[in-house]
């Protein structure tokens, strides 16, 4: 084992765990934005909304995420340029992007809704009485202490989300696993390489996972 | 005048009746409190009033305006309906503060400043000044029902509806409530109370209502209802013999 050549490579892996966040921090905002759209169409009186809700969890929740990434690196474009009438050129990042998103939001929904349905239907009902839309109850007072109570399990997902990341090698980006691969046969020293990617990838996520466990405490008390 | 006039009001929960053909009213000044055991229907009958809960058949007047009628903008109506609540229902996240600014700046559209003021003066009236900078749950569950007065008497409530406000209550904080209840009631204001405290009910409620499996089975004056004993229904005299038999 020789692992003199990773010190040198430090800036070029650092590029790809700057990708990896990037990926990471869009995704995680766009899922659970996209999530809790979801969560309201799910829990809505519409049978429209929330069949087409309940139907979009299901499917995205069935298939594998890599299946979603490469598909959507071929099929965006196609859309687009459906949409369009001109090809337009969709990098991919982007499309992992979409894909993520899409895909995170089957998964940040059903958080959401468990996390609304946990506060009592007597905060909805008083912020009705004091006058509140809909949306201003659930923008307001619903919204905030659910996301209060939901924080750990959406930190979890996100630990998750930030490992399969790594996913995007399938389409070439080059995030932090792809340029240790890279690095590492560049330099002749993969095994090292990839063991030094090994040791990150779990520092971060147990890291982040134990700060989880701790925070949970806190807010359970 | 009347101010709430419930008006041959049933509801149904799929195939269960919860309320059967209720008729009453509450004129503007008065108070009136309803009664009865548990499963009755009174608490369902007095969130049909601000449409927390939606009733099948016949309607509701409040002011002058149709509860029932899907046209009517219900925020707004209820925005003018004061609702006190049994398990008070502040909203944890926010302060004192901001319970009690909130809607005043959202619904009402007050500047912070004069919500603010407003807020701060029912806190006053409620004695509870010093805590405004306090989370609810910080607070003892007496204070936190009189900071959930305070908070709807800051929208200037036209009427005040009160769902069981002190059964949640641990005994020796009932009357701190209650005392706001009572003062409220000399003001002129008008109030539904769906509760318990009979003492109450002597003290100020004009008229008294008793429920029994989802209907109005008395409605009377007060001194009827405490005064002419052996006129009452058989379940009215059961509930009441219950009730005060301590």
């Amino acid at each position: 084992m020789d692992f003199s050549q990773i010190i040198p490579s430090l800036p070029s892996l650092w590029d790809g765990m700057k990708l990896t966040l990037q990926l990471l921090l869009l995704a995680v905002a766009g899922g659970i934005a996209l999530g809790t759209v979801l969560a309201l169409a799910r829990m809505s009186n519409s049978a429209l909304l929330s069949g087409f809700a309940k139907a979009y969890v299901n499917y995205f929740r069935s298939i594998p995420l890599l299946l979603v990434i490469t598909w959507f690196y071929l099929a965006v474009p196609m859309i687009l340029n459906w949409i369009t009438g001109e090809f337009v050129a969709v990098g991919a990042f982007t499309s992992c992007l979409v894909a993520f998103v899409m895909f995170e939001a089957a998964y940040y929904c059903e958080i959401v809704r468990a996390g609304i349905q946990s506060i009592s239907k007597g905060q909805i009902n008083a912020a009705y009485a004091v006058g509140m839309t809909y949306s201003q109850a659930m923008r307001l007072i619903i919204l905030p202490q659910a996301f209060r109570k939901m924080t750990p399990l959406l930190l979890q997902q996100t630990i998750i989300l930030f490992q399969d990341t790594s996913l995007v090698y399938a389409v070439g980006l080059i995030d932090f696993l792809n340029a240790a691969r890279a690095r590492g046969d560049i330099m002749g020293q993969s095994h090292e390489f990839l063991i030094f990617a090994g040791a990150v990838y779990f520092v971060i996520s147990f890291g982040a996972s134990s700060l989880v466990k701790r925070l949970q405490k806190r807010l359970a008390v | 005048m009347s101010m709430i006039e419930i008006k041959n009001v049933s509801k149904w929960y799929g195939d269960f009746q919860v309320l059967t053909d209720c008729t009453t009213d509450v004129k503007k000044g008065e108070v009136v409190v309803v009664c009865g055991p548990s499963g009755s229907g009174k608490s369902t009958l007095i969130k049909t009033v601000n449409a927390l809960e939606p009733f099948q058949k016949g309607d509701i007047i409040v002011d002058g305006i149709s509860v029932g009628d899907p046209k009517t903008d219900l925020p707004k109506l209820r925005a003018r309906i004061g609702m006190v609540f049994q398990n008070f229902e502040l909203f944890p996240h926010l302060s004192i503060t901001e319970n009690l600014t909130i809607a005043q700046q959202r619904v009402l559209g007050r500047s912070k400043d004069e919500a603010m003021q407003k807020g701060m003066h029912y806190l006053d009236r409620v004695g509870l000044k010093a805590q405004a900078n306090k989370f609810p749950g910080q607070l003892s569950g007496g204070q936190q029902q009189r900071v959930a007065i305070a908070r709807a008497l800051a929208m200037d409530p036209i009427a005040m509806l009160f769902d069981e406000p002190t059964s949640a209550l641990d005994p020796e904080m009932v009357n701190e409530v209650l005392d706001v209840m009572v003062e409220l009631a000399h003001e002129g204001m008008t109030m539904m109370c769906v509760t318990h405290e009979m003492g109450f009910a002597r003290k100020v409620a004009n008229r008294v209502i008793f429920m029994d499996r989802g209907a109005i089975v008395e409605d009377c004056e007060k001194e009827e209802f405490f005064g002419n004993i052996d006129a009452r229904s058989e379940r009215a005299r059961q509930f009441l013999s219950k009730i005060l038999a301590h």
